[in-house]
């Protein structure tokens, strides 16, 4: 029903995206200090991706059984469950507008995958993102076989549903996730035969005060070493998944051994049977809502792409926060912190107070800079070396969505001049499909600059600059339900023509 | 001075339109140098739905150079690789109501002296050519000579096919000049490139190159909003729109219009077109734009109601306050000529522009009278 832009402006004062840790602490934070809070999220539960835990009609009894940090999701539920804070599961937020500093209006969709797509649209004074991250994905021969799942994802199946991706799995890929998916599976009675790390994990060594000072994250690596050691489960680093083998699904895997910018040595690949392949490489923020908003970024040390965040949590446009894994990833116990430190400090800006009265936003700091330094680490430990491409051949598959193989993103780079992700994309539709780039968009960019010295550090995949101003697909019957409220005038910024 | 290196014509701009003037003054003996601060249809080529229209121009200047285009355009797709996806699939333009399809028949009849077939579809005709259509239309026009193309190949591969050298991610600083004014060369960031022609192809950036050059052009951006669906079996098979389109593409009102034109590819998606607004190099997503061409499109194609938008993007026309573009020599500057200005038509404009472009820079008869497109004809003001 269209309002003019002078009544009342129905609003919250806070509309968190993302229910994960740093939107539960977030909106809860902020509700505490007296905001009203809308807090979105496309899943049926809070939790976000680390904290997925089965759909009640499920049964588990102890869903807590998989997470060593539960205590600290349920505290987070609990302040939730007494808060006044408006949980709206199920809402798919497709953008985010801003009339104002102080007029935002979230475009989601609710309902269930591709049924209800009802459009609805909630109104506060600020944004808080927390919208996460999504896995990286690096092709390889053979990567599209049924049987080869994502890192990330045999994990979600395992929290969520308690499904095994198979009987023998390999867990392959760089980051700490690895470990952590590795013992997950293990402890759910798969056989891991290997886990295959391309770095070493002597890039931490190279950073000792972060390590010393984040000690729960030496205890985490502890954890999960105990377990694959309790489990049999060898680790091999400095090494990768260059082929995987199989006619309908995953028979085995070939691990070679790579050099230090990740060339895969000559001679060295060894044949391991398996029926199924974990694979990640590390996690990339999730931050389409903001750069459609023209947010300024950073690129972190793994060649992703981050938002540029200040010391309060504050974006490049005046209003709109994040909190977590959009500002760089860093694990859950950062997110919480981050989402704190952000309820605090909107609570504060819409009341007109200066941000650093509160008690616990100096801990609060400190601790972010702590674990953040340990990110930055992780990070640089785990980045994809530039030599990846070498085990691609011209006909694997690199953007599946559209089938568009590596050798045609060659061969636009090559003979047709593109250079970068986005022209790739115009001349081969690599990026255009279901996933819209998330799959393969660090793989296309890192191929467009195949032999080109461009000045990007050596070892690390160019960001992928991919803006999508649809960050989920939106029923052009929901699109043009959209009420059309709007400012009543616009400007017409037009320039004036030159003297 | 010039040396054996240096090119005869350098061509500013690696969009449609620059890669049209290279190919076609490569093919008139020249020897060009393409260069673009961006990469190759990084502009508003990339941001195209690639329409090569004559059903939507009216007679006169710029309906004979897209007359001109559309037979160029036939040719060129027997010498490009077919995967730049031309398809001359016609238009088909429709009414809702009698009055609209007095008026498309009467826009119609004056096309026709021009050399623009049209073919009268009648209510009940209208579900033979597009299956889906909404029920209740008062009829339309079918326009069998609309084609489409897709725009950044078409101008990747024209720009391979010129043979010309290709310098992307370069940007034109300065043009330089000699004592007697006139064009000797550019200065860029990486360097300097002498010859003795510039031609400016920079599109909606036109009027910041012909200031570098001491001259006056005044393109403005006018935003325009594509919305991509997920891909579809063959939905729609022409490219259909609404009788108002043709009014929208001729006003000049900066305010929000849309009408929207519906189109199915060679890949799958629907592509759904065209927002206009002059709000500057504004990239923020304008919600309301996509609402009213969601809902325009849906009214046209009911099915498309339960199809969802996978994405969409927005590119700036190069605007001129006459719509009509700027070909030709500048009246200021000896050596530069301007092949810019083509508003939301230059996919369809650019193979017409380009030959006109290699004609006067070798001193042969054009293949049209230019004289409407003369960059001379705006003054500055005061």
């Amino acid at each position: 029903m269209p309002t003019s832009p002078s009544e009342a402006f129905e609003a919250f004062d806070l509309a968190v995206i993302g229910a994960g840790p740093a939107g539960l602490a977030g909106a809860v934070t902020a509700n505490e200090a007296g905001l009203s809070v809308a807090l979105l999220d496309s899943a049926a539960h809070t939790g976000g991706q680390y904290f997925r835990h089965p759909a009640p009609a499920l049964g588990a009894t102890r869903p807590q059984a998989l997470h060593h940090d539960w205590p600290a999701y349920a505290a987070l539920r609990a302040r939730l469950a007494a808060s006044s804070v408006k949980h709206l599961p199920g809402h798919h937020v497709w953008t985010v507008t801003r009339e104002a500093e102080d007029r935002w209006t979230v475009h989601a969709l609710t309902g269930t995958d591709g049924e209800a797509d009802e459009p609805v649209t909630v109104r506060a004074r600020a944004v808080l993102l927390a919208t996460g991250a999504y896995e990286r994905q690096l092709p390889f021969p053979g990567w599209t076989l049924p049987g080869v799942v994502g890192a990330g994802g045999a994990q979600a199946m395992l929290k969520a549903g308690l499904v095994l991706p198979g009987k023998r799995v390999v867990v392959a890929g760089s980051g700490p996730l690895l470990l952590a998916v590795a013992s997950s599976l293990a402890a759910a009675g798969a056989r891991v035969p290997a886990v295959v790390e391309a770095s070493g994990y002597l890039g931490y060594a190279r950073r000792p005060r972060a390590l010393a000072t984040n000690p729960h994250k030496l205890l985490e690596a502890a954890v999960h070493g105990s377990a694959l050691l309790r489990h049999r489960v060898p680790v091999r680093t400095r090494s990768v998944v260059t082929q995987v083998h199989g006619t309908d699904r995953v028979e085995a895997v070939t691990v070679a051994r790579v050099d230090r910018h990740w060339r895969p040595v000559p001679g060295t690949g060894r044949r391991i049977a398996c029926d199924a392949l974990a694979v990640g490489h590390g996690l990339v923020p999730q931050i389409e809502l903001a750069t459609t908003l023209g947010c300024a970024t950073r690129r972190t040390p793994d060649g992703t792409t981050a938002l540029d965040l200040d010391d309060l949590q504050r974006t490049s446009v005046p209003g709109l926060w994040a909190a977590g894994e959009p500002g760089g990833i860093g694990g859950w116990a950062l997110a919480r912190t981050e989402g704190e430190l952000a309820g605090l400090a909107i609570a504060a800006r819409l009341a007109g107070r200066p941000p650093h009265t509160g008690g616990r936003l100096p801990g609060l700091r400190r601790d972010r800079a702590r674990m953040r330094a340990f990110a930055e680490a992780m990070a640089a430990a785990h980045a994809p070396g530039h030599g990846w491409t070498r085990w691609l051949t011209d006909d694997t598959d690199v953007c599946r969505c559209e089938e568009v193989t590596a050798g045609r993103v060659r061969e636009a780079a090559r003979d047709l001049g593109a250079h970068d992700a986005r022209t790739v994309k115009l001349l081969t539709r690599a990026g255009m499909g279901w996933c819209q780039g998330r799959m393969c968009g660090a793989a296309v960019a890192c191929l467009a600059t195949e032999g080109v010295a461009d000045g990007t550090a050596e070892g690390t995949v160019p960001p992928s600059a991919e803006r999508r101003p649809l960050a989920v697909p939106v029923a052009l019957g929901a699109l043009g339900a959209e009420t059309s409220e709007r400012p009543a005038a616009e400007p017409d910024t037009e320039r004036p023509t030159a003297p | 001075m010039f040396t054996s290196d240096s090119p005869d014509v350098i061509v500013v701009g690696a969009g449609v339109v620059g890669a049209a003037c290279a190919y076609y003054a490569a093919r008139h003996g020249l020897s060009v140098t393409v260069l673009d601060r961006g990469p190759v249809a990084g502009g508003t080529t990339g941001a195209g739905e690639g329409n090569l229209l004559v059903s939507d121009k009216e007679p006169g200047p710029e309906l004979e150079l897209a007359l001109l285009s559309t037979g160029l355009w036939r040719d060129l797709a027997g010498r490009l690789p077919e995967r730049v996806e031309y398809e001359p699939k016609g238009g088909l333009v429709v009414a809702s109501a009698d009055a609209g399809m007095k008026a498309l028949r009467d826009f119609a009849a004056a096309q026709a002296t021009a050399g623009v077939t049209a073919h009268e579809i009648p209510a009940d005709r209208l579900a033979d050519l597009e299956p889906h259509l909404a029920p209740g239309l008062a009829g339309g026009f079918h326009y069998p000579q609309d084609a489409q193309v897709q725009p950044a190949l078409a101008a990747a591969h024209l720009l391979r096919a010129s043979g010309a050298r290709v310098r992307t991610g370069e940007e034109v600083t300065a043009i330089l000049t000699g004592p007697d004014g006139g064009v000797r060369g550019v200065r860029t960031r990486a360097g300097t490139v002498r010859a003795p022609r510039v031609v400016n192809a920079t599109g909606t950036w036109g009027g910041e190159l012909a200031r570098l050059a001491g001259s006056h052009l005044p393109v403005m951006p006018r935003r325009g909003f594509v919305l991509v669906t997920e891909p579809l079996p063959r939905v729609v098979r022409h490219k259909v729109y609404a009788a108002d389109y043709v009014a929208d593409v001729a006003s000049g009102s900066a305010a929000l219009q849309t009408s929207a034109v519906v189109e199915g590819t060679p890949s799958g998606p629907v592509l759904i077109g065209a927002s206009r607004e002059r709000v500057g190099f504004d990239r923020t997503l304008s919600v309301e734009a996509l609402r009213r061409l969601a809902a325009q499109a849906t009214a046209l194609f009911p099915v498309l109601a339960g199809v969802r938008a996978m994405r969409t993007y927005a590119g700036f026309r190069p605007y001129l306050p006459d719509h009509l573009p700027a070909i030709g020599a500048d009246p200021r500057v000896p050596g530069l000529l301007h092949a810019c200005g083509h508003e939301g038509a230059g996919i369809g404009l650019a193979p017409a522009t380009g030959l006109i472009l290699a004609r006067l820079l070798t001193d042969t008869e054009p293949p049209l009278d230019t004289g409407p497109f003369d960059p001379g004809r705006f003054t500055p003001g005061p």
